[in-house]
C-alpha cells in the first residue's frame, strides 16, 4: 500500500456555509467519494477542509529574518482548499479515484515513505 | 558485430524487464543489462553461447544479485511496485510489455514516455536519444532518471494494465512508438541511421502484436510502419533531395514490405470498430495500391479522412483531409484554401499547414502568393532536406510568376 495526499484547487469563490442546501450538496459528493475509496479497496487516513485562502498569511523566510504577509504563498485563481490523505494500492487506484473526489483539480502527491516506517 | 547487435537489440527489453521485476528496481535494471551486454562484447568473440539471449537475461540478473547483497546495507530505496507473477521464473512472457506500459504512463509526460521507452525498451543510448529528440544530452539524462524516480515514488505499478484499462493505456503505447517512428522517419539529422528508429519503432510494434494478438489497433500501427518504410528509399533522390509522393519511382517501393503491410492493415480493418492506427494505415495502404499518383483513389483517402476525423478529431488530420480533397476529380481549389485558411489558428508553427496552403495556390495558378507561403513553411522548418525542397519550390515559382504578364496574375 502507498500513500497519497490529494490536494483540492477550487476557484475561491466564497463558498457560503450559511448555505444549509450547498452545505448538504458538499457533504454528500464527499461521502459518496468516501464510500468509492472503501470500494476500491483504499482507505481515508485524514482529511480537512481549510477556511479560504483569503484568510492566510505567509511567512517567508530570508536572510533578513522572516517576512509576513498577508495572503496565500501562490495567489492563483484556484486555491488550495482541502486535502485527503489516502492509502492506495498504486498509482493507478489513486488516479481513478482522485477523478472521481469533489473537487475542480486535484494535485495527487505521494508521501514520502521512511525506511523505519516499513 | 552486426549479427551480435541485432542479437543486443532483441534481447534488451527483456533482460531489462525481467531484471526489473526481480529486483524491483529499474536503475539497477539498466545498469545491469548494460553491464551484461559489455560483458558479451569481451567475451563473446571467442566463444558465443548457445542461447545468447538467455546468457544476457541470466548474466544480467547475476550482477543485479550481487550488487544488491553488497549493497543491502545501503540500500534504503523505495522498490518498484511488482505485481506479483506466476513462479519465480527468469524471464516471464509478459516482462516487456510490463516495460513497455510503464515507461508509456500517462501520468509521465510525452517526453519523458519517448526517451524512457528509448532508453529502457530500446536500449538507445542518452547521446543518441538527445539527437533524435532535438534536446541536449544532460536534458534528456535529467529527464529520464526524474522519470525513473516518479515510477518509484508515486507507485506507478509494472504490469499490464486490466482489460477495462488496456484501450486507453495501448493508445498510449502506441503513440509513443508512433513518435518513435515518425522522429527516426524524418530523421531530422543525418547520423540517424545509426539509431536506426524506424527499425526500432517497427520491432517494438512487433513485440505489442505478438504479445497481444487480439488488438488490432498494434497490427494496424506495425501496418502503418512497414507502409511509410516500403516507400523509404524513394523518398530521396540521388542528390538526397526530398522527392513527394506525387513523384516518386514506385518502382523503387519495396513490394514485400508493401504486402506485409497490406496484409496486417487488411485484418485490423475488418476487425471491429476501426481505429486510428488502422485508418492511418488505411490511407497509406490506398497510396501503396495506387498504381500512378494520377491513379490514386482520391475518393476513399476522402472517405478514410472522413472516418479518421470522426475517431479522432484533430486539426492535422482535417489539414490531410483538404488535401486529399484538393486532388479529387473537379475540385473547387478555391474552397479547399478557404478549408485551409480555416485551420491556421489551431496550426500555427505547423510548416506543413503553408506548405498545403502554397501548393494549393500554385495549382490555382497565384504562383507569386504560393512562393511567399512556401517561404513561410521554409521558416518553420528544421531539417534540411524538407529545407531544401521548399526553397527550391518557392524559387520555381518565383520564377514563374516573374515570367508572367503582369495582367494574367490571377487574384
Amino acid at each position: 500500500m502507498a500513500r497519497y495526499m490529494f490536494l483540492m484547487y477550487d476557484v475561491d469563490d466564497g463558498f457560503d456555509p450559511a448555505d444549509e442546501q450547498a452545505v448538504l450538496d458538499e457533504m454528500r459528493l464527499h461521502e459518496e467519494f468516501m464510500a468509492a475509496v472503501s470500494a476500491a479497496g483504499a482507505s481515508i487516513l485524514g482529511s480537512e477542509a481549510l477556511e479560504p485562502s483569503s484568510t492566510a498569511s505567509t511567512v517567508r523566510r530570508g536572510g533578513d529574518g522572516a517576512l509576513v504577509t498577508d495572503g496565500p504563498f501562490a495567489d492563483t485563481k484556484e486555491a488550495l482548499g482541502g486535502f485527503y490523505v489516502i492509502e492506495a494500492p498504486d498509482l493507478d487506484v489513486a488516479l481513478r479515484l482522485a477523478k472521481i473526489c469533489p473537487a475542480g483539480n486535484i494535485e495527487v502527491r505521494p508521501i514520502m515513505e521512511m525506511p523505519d516506517d516499513a | 558485430m552486426a549479427a551480435m547487435e541485432e542479437i543486443f537489440r532483441g534481447a534488451w527489453p527483456v533482460v531489462v524487464a525481467s531484471t526489473a521485476r526481480l529486483t524491483g528496481d529499474l536503475d539497477l535494471a539498466e545498469d545491469c543489462a548494460q553491464e551484461a551486454v559489455e560483458r558479451a562484447l569481451r567475451t563473446w568473440p571467442a566463444r558465443v553461447p548457445d542461447n545468447p539471449a538467455g546468457w544476457l537475461t541470466t548474466t544480467a540478473h547475476r550482477i543485479a544479485l550481487d550488487r544488491l547483497r553488497r549493497e543491502a546495507t545501503l540500500r534504503r530505496k523505495l522498490p518498484l511496485l511488482v505485481e506479483p507473477a506466476g513462479g519465480g521464473d527468469e524471464t516471464e512472457p509478459t516482462d516487456p510489455l510490463r516495460l513497455v506500459f510503464t515507461c508509456c504512463h500517462p501520468a509521465l509526460a510525452l517526453e519523458s514516455q519517448v526517451a524512457l521507452t528509448l532508453r529502457l525498451v530500446c536500449g538507445v543510448d542518452v547521446a543518441a536519444i538527445a539527437a533524435v529528440l532535438l534536446a541536449g544530452e544532460a536534458g534528456i539524462a535529467r529527464r529520464i532518471t526524474r522519470a525513473k524516480q516518479k515510477i518509484a515514488a508515486a507507485r506507478i505499478p509494472f504490469r499490464v494494465p486490466p482489460d477495462d484499462e488496456l484501450p486507453a493505456r495501448l493508445d498510449a503505447v502506441l503513440t509513443v512508438v508512433h513518435l518513435v517512428h515518425t522522429a527516426g522517419h524524418r530523421g531530422s539529422r543525418t547520423d540517424l541511421r545509426d539509431t536506426d528508429l524506424t527499425g526500432r519503432a517497427a520491432g517494438l510494434a512487433r513485440v505489442l502484436v505478438r504479445l497481444l494478438p487480439d488488438e488490432p489497433e498494434p497490427r494496424a500501427l506495425l501496418g502503418l510502419i512497414l507502409l511509410t518504410e516500403a516507400r523509404g528509399a524513394a523518398r530521396t533522390d540521388s542528390d538526397g533531395d526530398l522527392v513527394l509522393l506525387a513523384d516518386q519511382d514506385r518502382s523503387r517501393w519495396d513490394r514485400a514490405l508493401i504486402r506485409q503491410g497490406l496484409a496486417l492493415t487488411t485484418s485490423a480493418l475488418r476487425h471491429g470498430p476501426r481505429g486510428r492506427f488502422a485508418l492511418q494505415a488505411g490511407v497509406a495502404g490506398l497510396h501503396a495500391m495506387a498504381p500512378t499518383w494520377a491513379e490514386t483513389d482520391w475518393a476513399q483517402v476522402v472517405t478514410t479522412y472522413d472516418a479518421l476525423m470522426r475517431v479522432w478529431p484533430s486539426p492535422v488530420v482535417a489539414l490531410n483531409r483538404a488535401a486529399a480533397r484538393s486532388r479529387l476529380p473537379g475540385a473547387d481549389l478555391a474552397a479547399v484554401l478557404r478549408e485551409i485558411d480555416d485551420l491556421a489558428p489551431a496550426l500555427t508553427g505547423y510548416p506543413y499547414l503553408p506548405a498545403a496552403r502554397a501548393d494549393v495556390l500554385a495549382r490555382l495558378g497565384r504562383p507569386a502568393e504560393a512562393a511567399a507561403v512556401y517561404d513561410e513553411a521554409l521558416r518553420l522548418t528544421a531539417n534540411p532536406v524538407e529545407r531544401r525542397f521548399l526553397a527550391r519550390r518557392s524559387t520555381e515559382l518565383a520564377a514563374r510568376s516573374d515570367a508572367r504578364p503582369e495582367g494574367r496574375q490571377s487574384r
